[in-house]
């Protein structure tokens, strides 16, 4: 009787020491994607991003100890308001922890705000502008997969060593294009080029005729695209029913996702140069995760988005098995920062203290016809650029954090 | 007339000081700025006969004046609002002056053209940021002391300022001049064969309107801490039109019923994306089919009373 | 502002203008003959351009039926939803305030284009050039797009083809007559409600023809009509809903007038054709070619 007496207290006091222990708020994980569903950025992400997240919350058996992990997902329509207002409401009323994904600078940005001031946390994968991780850093944001500053320094530096000295600019009005316009420019005028011009365009334009006519009669070398998904894919288009290669002048995508050529063909796409941080077929590992994604998606390859989705929520909740905790935002970035990283697509990389995760960035050309072998065979290796070469450097961004920390 | 409206708008107001103990108070605060819109809105449509369909640039004129003066200019709440009340005035006064030039359609669609006009001027114009929009405007302190970051000090600032602008509203509608203007909206040749010049009496109306509408637009920034270019685009237009015809075209109380609704309705269906549209469109054909007194133009037949 | 601009800016723009300006001009035309019978103004017009485009994309995707069937069918296939749109809806509203028309017409667009954005996405997708139109001529002073051509010549020539049926035809002057007098009209033992419909499916399939001829330009998106119908409004505005040649001359000319605005003032570009509107609203507010009513 008393040694039963003894387990029972014993059990019981372990138990409770455990579930002191654990401090999730609300008794849940919870995670919010939040994407463009069907605008000109759904396919860069959309609800793949929510297939990716699931991918890795399974890895983690969608649970730490007892508390069960919950994805959600929203739709921002690329709009600033919608997505600040689905964020706010996920943290006031929905108990969310973590927001995911989030394309569109301009959306991230605001988002970015409302997590801050809610302490929470922002896994950044979408947008592109290096302002997250500079001017307007913050102590609970990660940018994973890109930012506008590797893409310039890149695929920019690539273009302009190739011999594209004189550049023309088709930048679309917002923070991302205005973000990869200026980190672009400065990298080709460091590399003895010259921008003779540029013209912005609208946020899903359709036409760019009018734009593209600018751009032939600057007789530029270049026209960068500091532009993406939709707008990038209309761009091209356009560049070809104007003839814009066959009056000697060179297209630059600054930004071009796995979607994209796909969607407009290596007909058209053969022999852009552009750059990421993942591709599916790069290497055994990510062509294992690349098939089992493309199984729940339609057979859809995935694109470095989503892939960076899957990467940063898994390292989340890894941080949160160890810290035990997700109420302080700030806290579980902190954490991340400490923890280095290492998962399957992207390798072993670091999370910097303005919020910059580090790994290799790769050149690419997109494939002539002949030498694909499959539907989504699309991309050749031209160079792989380490990490600490391809991001700006911490003391460059003007991060309010980083300089405190000095 | 105002006798007989004491009982509903004591019932209105115990509901704004009731509700936020039950429903999350941001929504609340949508609802009461939006509501203050469709009833500045219904003075122009109901009372005086005017459908503006460019009313947004009033809206959102605002909210950028307001944005930019809180953030850009470090102004706190008071003049901010002002500023931005103020603007939408003066549009008013510009738009209405080129608009009342004609009649019917051709009011509707000046109105349309010069609100979209306006649409492209803010796309491109650096003080509203363009796509990017004016973000993490900070709430400050209203009359210095009040600390707008408090949910509930914010909740209480919007339903005053809601309550200011409906009292406003209100007066002016049941006073000789909102008189005239239904002896105008009912006939206008009579209106001016007896004297008045119809023309001045609709455009201050008109300015009424905005500049109830800019305060509305203003507030919702110090609430929601940012301007961005929904609140000039046409859907907002639209959606005002909409607010008014459903709850009531020309009846107090259905505006702020229609925009209760709508945004209501647009919580709850926003995971589904577009189909918020779908069902705005729908409930605007039904409404202009078979319900063109709204919600409460109908419940005020059959209680025989002005509501 | 540049003054000093390369001849083949100016050309190029002059030419993207004149294909805007081809899209004004068919729509505001059919906006205003829908206006001038029925007294409604059509705001879904540019969701039926849109449904046009659609068309045209489902017959390709579906039954493989390309470009130059399309052309054909789909104005065919818009045009009677337009009679179902006026017989069900439309006819209901007759005699009331023409207010009613313009919002009932609102929340057509708004079901329309919210539906088509569920189901296909809002960027939209893309249509091909039909094959024998691909390709350009590479002229001296600009590289000219055989497509864009294509659809400046056929919105010319159908402009000018319901002009000429309008004012040159027993139909056409029936269709004028009952514009003045319905009641008379009728009375003469002319079928005036089945005019009317007619009249509405006409303007619709202008509408839906300028749809298809749009598609490989602009892709096929639920947008596409969204903003174009308010430019089409102030067109119209300008032009004065009273004459049919005037609402051609103006949708053309100020398409060109955008096109100028881009070569010499491109930050105006958006807004130019509103900003005529306006002065025209002070100068003449009957319209550059409206009759006084």
């Amino acid at each position: 009787m008393k040694t039963f007496a003894v387990a029972t207290f014993a059990v019981a006091t372990i138990a409770v020491a455990t579930a002191a222990r654990a401090d999730f708020t609300d008794g849940v994980i919870k995670i919010g994607v939040l994407n463009d569903a069907s605008g000109l950025y759904a396919d860069l992400s959309g609800k793949g991003g929510m297939v990716a997240a699931q991918m890795a919350v399974d890895e983690m058996g969608g649970k730490i100890g007892k508390t069960p992990i919950e994805l959600i997902y929203a739709d921002h329509q690329n709009k600033p308001d919608i997505g600040a207002g689905i964020a706010r409401q996920w943290f006031d009323a929905d108990h969310v922890d973590a927001i995911v994904d989030v394309p569109t600078s301009s959306v991230a940005l605001a988002v970015a705000q409302v997590v801050k001031e809610k302490n929470k946390v922002f896994l950044a994968n979408g947008p592109g502008t290096s302002d997250l991780t500079g001017s307007k850093c913050s102590p609970n944001t990660v940018h994973w997969a890109y930012d506008t500053y590797a893409l310039a320094n890149v695929t920019g530096k690539a273009t302009v060593l190739s011999g594209g000295k004189t550049w023309f600019f088709l930048t679309a009005d917002y923070a991302f294009g205005q973000a990869l316009e200026r980190d672009t420019t400065k990298v080709v005028e460091a590399n003895g080029g010259k921008i003779l011009g540029g013209v912005k365009h609208p946020l899903n334009t359709s036409d760019f005729s009018s734009f593209l006519l600018q751009a032939q009669s600057s007789g530029a070398n270049v026209v960068g695209l500091a532009n993406a998904g939709g707008d990038t894919i209309n761009s091209i288009k356009a560049a070809h029913e104007f003839g814009l290669t066959k009056g000697g002048q060179k297209l630059a995508g600054l930004l071009i996702f796995l979607t994209d050529i796909h969607s407009l063909g290596l007909d058209t796409a053969q022999g852009l140069l552009f750059s990421s941080s993942f591709y599916w077929d790069r290497d055994a590992k990510t062509r294992a995760w690349s098939k089992k994604f493309a199984e729940k998606y339609n057979g859809r390859m995935p694109t470095m988005v989503q892939a960076g989705v899957y990467a940063s929520v898994l390292h989340y909740l890894k941080t949160l098995k160890a810290t035990q905790a997700d109420g302080d935002g700030k806290a579980v970035v902190d954490a991340m920062k400490k923890m280095p990283t290492d998962d399957n697509l992207f390798g072993k990389g670091t999370i910097r203290a303005d919020g910059r995760k580090i790994h290799s960035f790769y050149l690419y050309e997109a494939k002539k016809p002949s030498e694909s072998k499959s539907e989504w065979d699309l991309y050749k290796l031209v160079k792989e650029i380490p990490g600490d070469q391809a991001f700006r450097p911490l003391t460059e961004g003007g991060c309010s954090m980083v300089s405190a920390a000095k | 007339m105002i006798k007989s409206q004491r009982v509903p708008i004591a019932i209105m107001v115990l509901l704004i000081a009731v509700s936020p103990f039950f429903v999350y108070k941001v929504f609340l605060e949508r609802a009461l700025c939006f509501a203050l819109f469709a009833c500045a809105f219904n003075m122009l449509l109901g009372y005086s006969g005017l459908l503006s369909f460019g009313h947004a640039l009033f809206f959102g004129g605002a909210s950028y004046f307001a944005a930019n003066a809180a953030s850009q200019w470090g102004w706190s709440p008071t003049p901010a609002l002002l500023l931005g009340t103020v603007a939408a005035g003066l549009l008013g006064t510009v738009v209405g002056l080129l608009a009342i030039r004609r009649q019917g359609i051709y009011f509707a669609m000046i109105t349309l053209a010069l609100a979209q006009m306006f649409y492209f001027f803010c796309l491109r114009a650096d003080f509203t940021g363009g796509e990017n929009g004016i973000q993490g405007v900070p709430a400050g302190k209203l009359f210095h002391f009040i600390d707008l970051e408090n949910p509930w000090a914010a909740y209480w600032t919007v339903a005053g300022v809601f309550l200011l602008g409906f009292a406003i509203l209100h007066r002016a509608v049941h006073s000789p001049f909102g008189q005239v203007l239904k002896a105008i909206r009912e006939n206008e040749p009579r209106a001016i064969s007896l004297g008045y010049d119809a023309d001045r009496y609709k455009l201050i109306a008109f300015i009424i309107s905005a500049t109830l509408s800019g305060l509305a637009g203003a507030t919702k920034v110090l609430v929601f801490h940012q301007a961005s270019l929904t609140d000039v685009y046409w859907g907002t237009s639209g959606e005002v039109i909409l607010m008014c015809l459903l709850g009531g075209v020309g009846t107090t109380f259905g505006p702020i019923a229609g925009a209760v609704f709508l945004i209501a309705l647009e919580n709850y269906l926003a995971q589904l994306g577009s189909w918020v549209t779908v069902v705005q469109g729908a409930i605007f054909i039904i409404c202009v089919l078979a319900f063109r007194r709204g919600l409460f133009g109908e419940l005020s037949r059959v209680l025989k009373r002005e509501l | 502002m540049t003054l000093a601009v390369p001849v083949q800016a100016l050309f190029g723009q002059v030419l993207i203008g004149l294909i805007n300006g081809s899209f004004y001009a068919l729509l505001s035309l059919g906006l205003a003959i829908i206006f001038g019978l029925l007294n409604v103004i059509n705001f879904c017009h540019g969701a039926l351009y849109m449904l046009g485009a659609f068309v045209a994309w489902f017959l390709l995707e579906k039954t493989g039926l390309g470009y130059w069937p399309a052309l054909l069918l789909a104005p065919l296939i818009v045009g009677a939803f337009g009679i179902f749109i006026e017989r069900l809806l439309l006819k209901r509203l007759a005699g009331l305030d023409p207010l009613y028309g313009l919002l009932l017409t609102f929340g057509i667009v708004l079901f329309l284009q919210g539906l088509f954005s569920n189901w296909f996405g809002s960027s939209g997708m893309p249509y091909d050039m039909p094959k024998q139109l691909q390709g350009g001529q590479a002229l001296p002073f600009m590289f000219l797009p055989n497509y864009r051509v294509w659809v400046v010549g056929i919105s010319l020539v159908v402009c000018l083809g319901v002009w000429a049926i309008i004012e040159r035809t027993r139909l056409g002057s029936r269709l004028r007559a009952a514009t003045e007098n319905a009641p008379l009209v009728s009375a003469f033992g002319i079928d005036v409600p089945r005019l009317v419909t007619v009249t509405y499916a006409l303007g619709v399939a202008l509408a839906a023809l300028a749809g298809v001829l749009a598609a490989p330009i602009y892709r096929v998106s639920p947008l596409m009509g969204a903003d174009l119908i308010i430019v089409v409004f102030a067109v119209v505005v300008i032009g004065g809903m009273g004459s049919i040649l005037g609402s051609i001359v103006t949708g053309f000319g100020l398409g060109v007038l955008e096109g100028l605005t881009k070569v010499f003032y491109p930050e105006a570009s958006n807004t130019v054709i509103f900003v005529v509107m306006a002065v025209v609203l002070l100068i003449r507010p009957a319209g550059l070619f409206g009759r006084q009513t």
